[in-house]
Order: structure tokens, then sequence, then C-alpha cells
């Protein structure tokens, strides 16, 4: 190689490691989560219902600490239906995400959509959690598998608008 | 120009491992303080700015996740740099001179804990020569603490009487983190952990959260304590590349001071942020300051060291070290960047 030939990229080997702690409300929210019940906080100023938790209320800036269990029941805020794959995501093309507003909770939730044919998927469509079996049950969101059609009438866009 | 003034400041108690709280959860106590004390109603704030990096928490954009404190609905004017948080008052400061604003609150935050910082801050350097070696902060401000010993500036025992005096005074700071009564004999007697540098002269690694309200116009004066105001504020940097560098020397911080007028009076104390012992050695000669000069009344980052704020508290410590009638005149420095790399002055008055 000639030396006026630029040098393009070099490699810089690198790696840190970190412990992260989710903090109080994710923790009670996890922890509820291990039990099969979905617990989401109410911000003490606006009244929103935050799933999951984080702690705060982002559009007050006030702590939220009051505990609400919301359904795992709830209604389609907008999907997707994905079609290319992704590093590090081990699911079957194509496949949906979805926003899904459960019912309790003023925020949507992300979620996967099956047992449906993917032209049926629409927004204000009724979906329900389908959990894994209880003996596999950990600390974290994949307890739930994913959502399915309930079957019930859709929610009209108007009685969600605000919760997008 | 106008008259800017800190009219609060808050901040937590700093601890080696914070891990009950998250940032969020840690920042809307401090911030509702620092804005509950400013007699500044939070609606009328006109901008937010903070400082804070995203390699302290491993999570792009974790910065974002700030916002989340601060209520920005209706949306607010918010800002954000990668830089203690002494920077974010820069911003700030510049935004209220522009006259587009008359009241700011600025923050900074970190917890380093949940990181490796001797190998976090390894990536501030340049990746094409210096970071790759692996070289870790502590081996970096070493260097400088040997060529400055070597330079008959400073010796071990210079630097041990440093560190005992920082903590020795933070003893009435309720928020240090390591203070108490060392002995000299015994601090030299430990084995180092980087040759020249013992524990004593390395600062602790600290979680912990600080805020500032800077007040312009009619908000000056609204608050529980006396305004402080910020009479002239600069910063400058020197070269990333250590081997460009005389490492005794700062540069930066000389030029800094002179911008902003740190000898335009007479200067009573200062709050230097000198994470290692050695560094205030360089920061006093660099600013001028002789032995008149009272150094670090909070016990300074030697006392507790918060990246990405230890800066920021700075400047709080000395407003509020002036707002309490302690002092009437005095300077805040912040640091930035491997061995002193970029530097922030700050000079403070009361009225
Ligand atoms: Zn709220």
């Amino acid at each position: 190689m000639s030396d006026k030939e630029p040098v393009k990229s070099i490699i810089t080997p690198t790696r840190t490691e970190y412990t992260y702690t989710p903090g109080p409300s994710a923790q009670r929210s996890l922890r509820a989560l291990a039990r099969g019940k979905l617990v989401g906080e109410i911000c003490p100023s606006c009244n929103q219902v935050y799933y999951p938790p984080s702690g705060a209320c982002a559009r007050c800036g006030v702590a939220t600490r009051d505990e609400v269990e919301v359904a795992d029941k709830g209604t389609v805020t907008t999907y997707a239906i994905v079609r290319v794959p992704s590093e590090n995501i081990d699911l079957e093309l194509p496949y949906c995400t979805a926003h899904i507003l459960l019912d309790g909770a003023d925020i949507p939730f992300f979620g996967l959509i099956q047992e449906c044919e993917w032209d049926a998927v629409r927004i204000g469509m009724r979906v329900e959690a389908v959990w894994k079996p209880e003996s596999e049950w950990g600390l974290n969101a994949e307890n739930i598998r994913y959502f399915r059609p309930t079957g019930e009438p859709d929610v009209p866009f108007e009685q969600f608008k605000e919760h997008l | 120009m106008r008259d800017v003034a800190i009219a609060s400041f808050a901040q937590t108690k700093y601890v080696r491992n914070q891990v009950e709280l998250t940032e969020v959860d840690m920042i809307i106590p401090v911030i509702g303080d620092a804005i509950s004390r400013s007699g500044i109603p939070k609606s009328e704030i006109g901008f937010y700015c903070h400082g804070s990096s995203d390699y302290m928490a491993g999570q792009s954009f974790a910065f974002v996740g700030a916002v989340d404190a601060l209520g920005a609905f209706p949306p607010i004017a918010e800002s954000h740099v990668e830089m203690d948080g002494a920077w974010a008052l820069y911003e700030a400061w510049v935004k209220i001179q522009c006259g587009e604003v008359d009241s700011a609150l600025v923050f900074g935050f970190g917890r380093a804990s949940m990181g490796k910082l001797r190998e976090t801050m390894n990536l501030q350097l340049d990746p094409y020569t210096l970071g790759p070696l692996g070289i870790d902060s502590i081996s970096l401000a070493a260097l400088q603490a040997r060529a400055l010993i070597d330079a008959g500036k400073t010796s071990e025992r210079q630097m041990a009487e440093i560190a005992i005096r920082n903590r020795r005074v933070a003893k009435d700071n309720p928020n240090a983190q390591v203070t108490g009564d060392f002995e000299v004999e015994k601090l030299l007697a430990e084995p180092t952990i980087v040759s020249p540098l013992r524990k004593h002269d390395c600062p602790p690694i600290s979680d912990g959260i600080s805020a500032v309200v800077l007040a312009a116009g009619n908000h000056i004066g609204r608050g529980e304590s006396k305004p402080v105001f910020i009479r002239g504020i600069d910063h400058r940097l020197d070269s990333h590349q250590l081997g460009g560098r005389d490492l005794t020397r700062s540069p930066s911080t000389k030029l800094a001071g002179e911008r902003a007028g740190v000898h335009d009076g007479p200067v009573e104390f200062a709050e230097l942020h000198a994470p290692f012992s050695h560094q205030e050695v360089i920061l006093r000669e660099a600013l001028g300051l002789g032995d008149e000069v009272v150094i670090n009344p909070s016990g300074g980052a030697l006392a507790a060291n918060p990246m990405m704020t230890a800066g920021l508290t700075r400047i709080g410590e000395a407003a509020t070290h002036i707002a309490a009638g302690k002092a009437g005149r005095g300077v805040a420095h912040a640091t930035s960047g491997p061995c002193l790399q970029q530097n922030l002055i700050c000079v403070l008055e009361g009225e």
C-alpha cells in the first residue's frame, strides 16, 4: 500500500461496564409484574396514571409515588407491521408492534400483537395480554408474551386522542 | 453587561453509591428546592440548562431523561451541555446577557458509581493516539503530579497537607462525603495508588446533584438569601493532547481568570475545582492567589467530587459563602477534561 493512501479507519477496542439500578418506582412495578400485576403510579398534580412508572410525571415535574393497578387489556393507539430484520430482535418476520393504552392508564404501553391477520390490526382495536405460564414469570416485561384481539367493539378515536 | 445574580443554590448530600434513587428521583427535590428559594415562580423561569454525561449512566440520551424532572408542559426552553453544570451556567448566563430571558435554572448531575470511573474517564481522550493506550484518570493525574514535584513546585508532603486542610474544613459542610482530621505523617506512610498519588490525593467517587437559579432584571432580590452577582465569567481550554502541554501550568485558567477580572478587586476566597491535591497548587499559581486567600471554605472536590456538577457546586458554594456574609468577593473555578484541560472562572460579589 502506498503511503499516500489515506488511513480510512482504525480500531480502538474499548469496553465499559455498568451496574444499573432502576430506582424505587420501577423496582416496585417489576416486583408486581413478577406477581402478574401491572402497577403504575398516579401524578398527585394532574392525576395522570403512568405505566410503566418512572417515578416522575414528565408533564408536571413532580414525583409520583401512589400506586395504581392498571388492566392487562387496552386499546391500540398506533401500530406498525415490521418487515425488516433487526439485530438483537429474535422475532419471526413480519411482526406487529403497537402502542396499547391499558385500561386505567393515561399513556400507552409498548407491546406485540399476535393471533390476528396483519391487515386486520387497526387503531382503536381492543386487545388483551397473553401471559407466559405463571411458573415462568420473572422480573421483566417478557412475562407478557403478546397482546391479542378481544373481539370487543372498537373504541372511537375521540375517546383516546389525549392519550397518544 | 446585564447584572446577573445567583438567586439560590441547592444540592444533594454526596454519597459513594446512590443505588436507591434514579437521577430523576434525585433531581426533582433539588431543583424544587432551588426554585422555591429563588423566590421566582416556576412558571416564570425563562430557561433551563443542565450538564451531564451519558457515559456516567452508560446509556445514550440518558440526559434527555432529566427533562422528566422539569415539568416540560406547556413546553419550556431547555438546553444541555455534555459538560460540568458550570458550563450550563455559562450558557444560561450568555442567554440572559443576550436579553432573551431574565431567569434560568441550571443544574448538573452524575451517578458515576454506575460505571468504573477511572475507566469511564478514559473515553474522553482522543480515540486515535491516547485513548487506545488505556490510560485511566488517576494515572494521568499522577503524570501531572510527578511533573509538578520534579519542577520543585510541590511535594508529597504539601499535597497531603492540602488534602488534610480541605477535609478538615469539610467537617462543617453537611453535604460533603469525605471529612475528618488526618495526620500528615500517617498519610505519607500510606502506599501510593499511582505514584506519587496516594488515596488522600485523589477525590472520592461521588453521586449527586446541584442546582443554581440565575436571576436578572426584576427577578433580582426576590429570593430567601441575598443575591450574589456574577461580576465576570470566562472559560478557556488547553490542548487535549497532553504531550503538547506543560502539565505543571494552566494557561487556560490564567487567561480565563484575567478575562473574568479576578484581580479587578480583592480576592477574599476561592472555591477551586481541584479534584487532585496537586492541582490546587497549579490553580493558585495560574490565578495568582496568595497565602491571604482562603481556599475552599466548602472543602472542595477532595471532600466530594460529583462528576458533571462538582464545578457548578463550587460556584454555588462560593455564592452561599458570600450570601451568608462570610465574604464580600470571591472566585469560583470549574474544570473539565484530563489534567485541568478546560477551565472556567466565575467572579462573584455581594451587594
Ligand atoms: Zn402530572
